[in-house]
């Protein structure tokens, strides 16, 4: 065992370290000790706290490593070369028993089982209106092939709800669209009341808008009737008006095409057939054959085989007029939705007053 | 309407069956709603010709007919007593399904023994046959029904039920459809025959007509007959009538209506000798009075139109006859009146004495003056030929309304134009001739001129529809729209409405669609202590029923009675919410209609599970749904005491946006609830969405990730029991480095002495260009915490 002297000169003022002749031992000995307390060592937090003891930057391992400068060519063989093999052996130690430690920590974990059968913890869960949801749909559709929303007032003049739209007083359709007035005292012949439709705000939409116009106009309507599973005072519609040049009634089929294609889907048949709407002209009804009975008739589309879905035509002249539209040179189409029988069949709702019960057993349906 | 195939095909040929006739029709505009085969159960039920009647050995009452089938005999028991030998008549073999008069159920013939005497088959009433409730005597059929045909072939028939549209009142008739049926099958239109002996003297010498203002009247025909003898009419036009749903009555009463539904025109019947010979057509007298056919006196005004003799008014014209004129069984010489009335009045005279009828109906849709004329002649003629009677020669027809209406132009081009389809001139002139236009060709385009019976056409479209609906709708192609997509200007409210939707629907708010109509019950019950409405709300001057009487000017009303409907079957925790126009009265104006969004929470916060406990939800749940969605909207709001009477006063807030009250949230008051029947605390939130909009950031402006980290500190404060978080909030929140300021505790008692309670706050420390060292912080919150001191005497614990 050699035998050193110690020199005050040699001391490492940053390491400390004095040679001594037992550090051959106390290394064998920091060796043993290290070696034995990793396996010790349960889990990953003490493994991290002896890499720092035994390899750290502090550690007296480190401090040797970095002392052997100091020492003599021999000394520094000897010692470094013991030195730097027990690193090499807790390096490698630590690395496998960090292996081993990660092992039986997964193993054990996969014996703490969950019984995933449990609910969870409960999350709110809200919902949007059916009728919301259908609306948002159709403005969906409709946006995509260039209709922008607009809204106009529920309570409206007589004008824009019937004179605008070519429905002059004592008009038989006027009878038909039993109407709610507001009870108000009118200085001139401006009598109001609860829209009947929502092509009131077409008749709003030509007067405001300059051609080209593309819009849609979801709203609540209100009929003066009682309440019945298909009859409501209030529901809900969406109108539509296309005005350009050059815009002909197989736009209107095509447009109404595609709306019906993309709600009902493409399976469904659809048919135009000539209907009556004072603001309109030529006027059409659009319906799509009956989801029951493909068109073969049945109790739900009344033996007809189609359900009607919409009312359209081509924008009556004198409408077009009112709005300051000149129908020699804009081709103009319009349609009407209406909104609540839309889920009604897609669902297959019976009765149209669950829409407005706030039933949550109903709504939460959807 | 309904309209019998077997009339129809008396002016057209009918050679489809009928359901592709129902099909064209309803494609042409015309929808067929129903379709009723008439006979279809009259299985085993015979035309058959009685032979010989022989008395029952048995009984006096009964006989024994012996009935030729054409295949056969059979002899009966028979009670009825109008039995004839060589009456036709409707004969049940066994097996057949009849009608049991004795319990009004369908029942299978079998062979049965009467009074000895064994009876195989049955001489049928009308009843038996569910024809009509007569069950007086056996059916007697017409002399030309053929013996051995089936009953159903002889008198079933087919029967359209069709809605007919406001623009075509031509089609409200026999002849309308049948001229449609024609045009939509390639077929020719056959007129109903109006020729008839004009036997009796000149009219013009025995009836004048005048007219007093010929806008109300534009026409009046009117043709006599004398000789008539009032009788049942024959079951054939019975028989016709009752298939359109009319109940006949005699002959010339029936002969009215039965050319009523043939051409659509209403017509009269007078009793000639009670009129006298001055008709006269003028506004009533006001203050005069009628008794109408109905047996009810009427007082009429001078916005009503009568038909007059020189003194008095007769009838109520195109609504209902009058008492002193009507035909009787004693009445010999008719009057018949088939005439032309302003629409506009009659609807204005049905209305205003709530006295409707067929004609009154069919007068409000418009007829064509130019059918009075023809409709006239048909209806004499039947009146000769099955009243008996003798007709005048000539007709009246005061026809001042006359209207000579120019040809309008149509050219292939203005189809194209508007349909979106080439057709040739001459497949445009061919369908609109089809339907009885005449079409002149002027150069490349035709000049159009409609149909007398047609009051519809008016404008070029109107002819474009005529072609498109006779060549069919599917002729047009589908294309779609190809001009540029017009310039986007989206309405920035829709988006908010839709991010506000969609953040309640996230934090777990039902969202419900609620009437805009309301009771004023619901209204009154929203104020603690009653009080007027405030200001009146917009009220509907014909509601349907008293809780649909006021447009809402809030929504709260109604998501109470929701809740308090839904509690019915359902406990637990319950978050609802309605986001939807509100109405607010202004002078001579709409109404404002801003949107506006309530929401309201009972019951437990979560549902317990196990997991989680049912604590009930409290004001601070609601605080917190209303900061959530300000938050999400990029609004900053702040909150201010309430003064709202419908919330509990101690608890309720003010919600305030850049110093305007944009809403309100609070418990709702216990008495409000107690009206409501919910016996739990309610939140609530109120929310004027459409204020919101100004405040909205349209664009969130970014602000860069800090850089350096942040400090935290907890400092636990002793302060007065009046003094609020947000006191101490601004203060600390005020401090230069302060980032973050967040309360984590509050509580009062055990330790904190009485009128003190403890609040501990994080604040958070954070400088932009370094790392802060611990003396910098320290600073701060040594400042900070004098100032509390100083002007909150808050102390540190």
């Amino acid at each position: 065992m050699p035998c050193l002297l110690v020199d005050s000169s040699s001391i490492d003022p940053f390491t400390m370290m004095t040679y001594n002749p037992s550090m051959l031992q106390e290394l064998e000995e920091l060796r043993a000790g290290a070696l034995r307390e990793l396996q010790g060592i349960r889990d990953l937090k003490e493994m991290e706290a002896w890499r720092v003891r035994y390899l750290g930057k502090k550690s007296r391992l480190t401090q040797v490593l970095r002392g052997l400068a100091s020492l003599s060519v021999e000394e520094r063989k000897t010692t470094g070369a013991l030195a730097n093999e027990i690193k090499r052996q807790l390096e490698e130690s630590l690395s496998h028993r960090e292996h081993t430690l990660r092992e039986a920590h997964l193993a054990a974990r996969a014996g703490e089982s969950v019984d995933i059968t449990l609910p969870g913890r409960p999350c709110p869960v809200g919902r949007l209106h059916p009728l919301t949801q259908t609306i948002e749909e159709i403005c969906g559709i409709f946006a995509t092939m260039g209709f922008q929303v607009a809204e106009g007032p529920d309570v409206e003049w007589d004008y824009y709800n019937f004179e605008a739209l070519n429905i002059p007083e004592e008009h038989p359709a006027r009878d038909v669209m039993s109407t709610s007035w507001i009870d108000y005292q009118a200085d001139g012949k401006r009598p109001m009341l609860l829209r009947t439709h929502t092509t009131s705000v077409t008749a709003r939409t030509l007067e405001r808008l300059e051609p080209p116009i593309r819009v849609i106009e979801p709203g609540r309507v209100y009929r003066y009737e009682a309440s019945d599973a298909t009859h409501v005072p209030m529901f809900h519609q969406i109108d539509g008006v296309a005005v350009d040049k050059g815009i002909t009634m197989a736009d209107l089929k095509g447009a109404l095409y595609e709306f019906a294609r993309r709600f009902f889907g493409a399976d469904r048949r659809v048919r135009f057939r000539c209907d009556y709407f004072p603001f309109v002209e030529p006027g059409v009804e659009m319906a799509i054959e009956c989801a029951v009975c493909h068109g073969d008739g049945c109790r739900l589309c009344g033996n007809s085989g189609w359900i009607e879905v919409l009312g359209a035509g081509m924008t009556h002249p004198r409408v077009l007029e009112r709005g300051g539209i000149d129908p020699q040179v804009y081709g103009s189409f319009a349609f009407g939705i209406g909104i609540d029988r839309l889920p009604m069949l897609r669902y297959g709702i019976d009765d149209v007053r669950l829409f407005y019960g706030s039933d949550l057993r109903f709504l939460r349906q959807f | 309407m309904k309209a019998p195939l077997k009339w129809l095909r008396d002016y057209v040929d009918i050679t489809l069956p009928a359901a592709e006739i129902a099909r064209r029709l309803t494609m042409a505009g015309h929808e067929v709603k129903d379709m009723e085969v008439t006979g279809s159960d009259w299985e085993g039920v015979v035309v058959g010709q009685i032979m010989e009647i022989k008395p029952h050995p048995n009984a006096d009452r009964l006989t024994l007919p012996t009935v030729d089938l054409g295949a056969g005999q059979e002899t009966v028991v028979c009670g009825a007593p109008n039995l004839r030998v060589g009456d036709k008549i409707a004969f049940a073999r066994v097996g057949a399904q009849i009608l049991d008069p004795a319990t009004g159920k369908l029942a299978r013939l079998t062979p049965s023994k009467i009074r000895g005497v064994v009876s195989s088959g049955m001489v049928c009433s009308e009843r038996e046959l569910g024809i009509s409730d007569n069950h007086q005597g056996i059916m007697v059929l017409p002399p030309d029904a053929p013996v051995g045909m089936p009953l159903a072939g002889y008198l079933g028939d087919t029967i359209l039920d069709l809605d007919i549209t406001p623009n075509r009142p031509d089609c409200l008739s026999i002849t309308g459809l049948a001229r449609e049926i024609a045009a939509l099958t390639g077929q020719s239109f056959r007129s109903p025959d109006t020729g008839y002996e004009e036997a009796g003297p000149e009219i013009g010498r025995q009836v004048s007509v005048t007219i007093a203002d010929p806008a109300l009247c534009p026409r009046y025909c009117a043709s006599l007959v004398n000789g008539v003898t009032v009788a049942p009419s024959p079951p054939w036009m019975q028989a016709r009538l009752r298939a359109c749903g009319m109940r006949p009555i005699n002959n010339v009463v029936d002969i009215t209506n039965y050319v009523m539904l043939e051409y659509g025109q209403p017509l009269h019947a007078f009793d000639y000798d009670k009129l006298g010979g001055k008709v006269i057509i003028r506004p009533a007298r006001e203050g005069e009075t009628l008794v109408t056919l109905d047996g009810e006196e009427r007082t009429l005004s001078a916005d009503m139109l009568v038909i007059a003799d020189e003194g008095r008014a007769v009838a109520l014209a195109g609504v209902m006859g009058g008492a002193s004129t009507e035909v009787t069984g004693g009445t010999t010489s008719i009057l018949l009146e088939s005439a032309s009335f302003y629409p506009a009045s009659i609807h204005h005279t049905s209305q205003k004495l709530l006295l409707g009828s067929e004609a009154s109906a069919r007068f409000e849709r418009g007829i064509s003056a130019g059918v009075s004329g023809s409709a006239l002649r048909r209806a004499t003629r039947l009146l000769v030929e099955l009243a008996g009677g003798k007709a005048s020669q000539g007709i009246i027809d005061n026809y001042p309304g006359r209207a000579e209406i120019a040809p309008i132009p149509l050219s292939a081009g203005e189809i194209k134009r508007i349909l979106g389809v080439e057709l040739a001139l001459e497949e445009i002139a061919g369908a609109l001739s089809s339907l009885g236009f005449d079409c002149k060709a002027d150069g490349t385009e035709l000049k159009v001129a409609a149909p007398y019976w047609r009051s519809d056409i008016r404008l070029t479209v109107d002819l474009v529809e005529e072609v498109a609906r006779v060549t069919g709708y599917d002729r047009i192609p589908m294309t779609m729209l190809s001009q540029p997509i017009p310039r986007h200007d989206p309405d920035p409210l829709i988006a908010l409405r839709q991010q506000v939707r969609q953040g309640l629907a996230c934090y777990g708010f039902q969202e419900v669609v609620t009437f805009s109509l309301v009771g004023r019950a619901t209204l009154e019950r929203l104020a603690a202590e009653p009080r007027p409405l405030e200001p009146e709300p917009l009220r509907v001057t014909n509601p349907m029923t008293a809780d649909q009487e006021y447009l809402r000017p809030n929504l709260r009303g109604n998501l109470l009675l929701a809740l308090s409907a839904n509690r019915r079957h359902e406990s637990g925790g319950m978050k609802l919410f309605e986001l939807g126009k509100v109405y607010l009265p202004r002078e001579k104006m709409l109404p404002a209609e801003p949107y506006a969004l309530c929401g309201i929470l009972s019951g437990a916060r979560t549902e317990r599970t196990w997991l989680t406990g049912d604590q009930p939800v409290d004001f601070f749940d609601a605080k917190g749904v209303v900061e959530g969605i300000f938050a999400r909207l990029g609004i900053e709001a702040g909150f201010e005491p309430g003064e709202d009477e419908g919330l509990h006063p101690a608890r309720q807030a003010g919600i305030v946006v850049a110093g305007e009250r944009v809403g309100v949230l609070g418990e709702a008051h216990p008495k409000v609830l107690h009206a409501f029947e919910i016996g739990e605390p309610v939140y609530l939130f109120e929310v004027d969405i459409s204020a919101l909009l100004p405040h909205a950031a349209a664009i969130k402006t970014f602000q860069p990730l800090p850089r350096f980290p942040g400090t935290f500190r907890d400092v636990a404060l002793l302060v007065d029991a009046g003094t609020s978080y947000r006191q101490l909030y601004d203060i600390i929140k005020g401090f230069p480095l302060v980032s973050q300021v967040a309360l984590f505790d509050l509580f009062t008692g055990g330790p904190v002495p009485e009128g003190k309670k403890s609040m501990a706050y994080r604040i958070i420390f954070r400088a932009p260009d370094h790392t802060l060292t611990d003396a910098e912080v320290d600073e701060v919150q040594r400042q900070v915490l004098g100032r509390l001191e100083k002007e909150l005497g808050a102390v540190q614990r």
